[in-house]
């Protein structure tokens, strides 16, 4: 399946994307796309800093299955206020 | 009312919205632009933010704290982009028929921001830019 993943802050700039479309097999968790992404980008830079993942606009655990059509965002922890 | 946005806000019209014969007090917190973050000058700030994400999130906040603490009304406002020292941030207001409940919503509202709304401040020092990565859902 595919999930469109969008990225901000410091995880947007280290993808150098937006957003991009991961291609998963069915049945897949959030952490099993969070590890895909580092793969997927592991040749330009490490990603040691802490990812969090929010699906449909909530916070996710790392178990959560994901579906084709859900909106999955990857960035790091917030600083708002 | 919830509202993230690039345009800076009045304190003074957002607080008539909130005003009513049931009001008896409000409490108002304002976030501004520092010139100093962890011993380093701060020259400018960048905002950026997750508008569908945190607007869901912060709708969730507000209405946590209505309930919780049964205040009124709340009003929050977050701006992104960029900004400069002293520039607003973010605008809550709470009203309610007592102080006490309005002080608690008012910090519950600014704590739970703080935690879980997908929104990114990136300052720029003398040193270079920085993201501030720090808070986290509980």
């Amino acid at each position: 399946m595919k999930i469109k993943v969008k990225y901000f802050a410091s995880i947007r700039e280290w993808t150098g994307v937006k957003e991009e479309e991961v291609d998963l097999p069915e049945g897949s968790t959030a952490e099993e796309l969070k590890r895909k992404v580092q793969r997927l980008h592991s040749n330009i830079d490490n990603q040691e800093g802490t990812i969090l993942v929010a699906v449909n606009g909530g916070f996710v655990e790392p178990s959560r299955l994901l579906s084709s059509g859900d909106e999955v965002a990857l960035f790091p922890p917030v600083s708002g206020g | 009312m919830i509202r993230v946005t690039k345009d800076d806000f009045s304190i003074d019209v957002e607080l008539r919205h909130l005003k009513r014969p049931s009001v008896g007090g409000l409490v108002i917190f304002v976030g501004t632009v520092r010139a100093e973050s962890e011993g380093q000058r701060v020259d400018a700030m960048e905002i950026e933010v997750y508008p569908e994400m945190a607007e869901k999130q912060l709708n969730a906040i507000r209405d946590e704290a209505i309930q919780k603490f049964g205040v009124e009304d709340i009003r929050v406002i977050h701006r992104y982009g960029d900004l400069k020292i002293g520039d607003n941030i973010v605008l809550v207001i709470v009203s309610a028929s007592h102080r006490g409940e309005a002080f608690d919503a008012c910090k519950y509202i600014i704590d739970e921001l703080k935690k879980r709304v997908p929104i990114w401040k990136r300052e720029y020092t003398p040193q270079g830019a920085r993201w501030v990565e720090v808070g986290r859902p509980d």
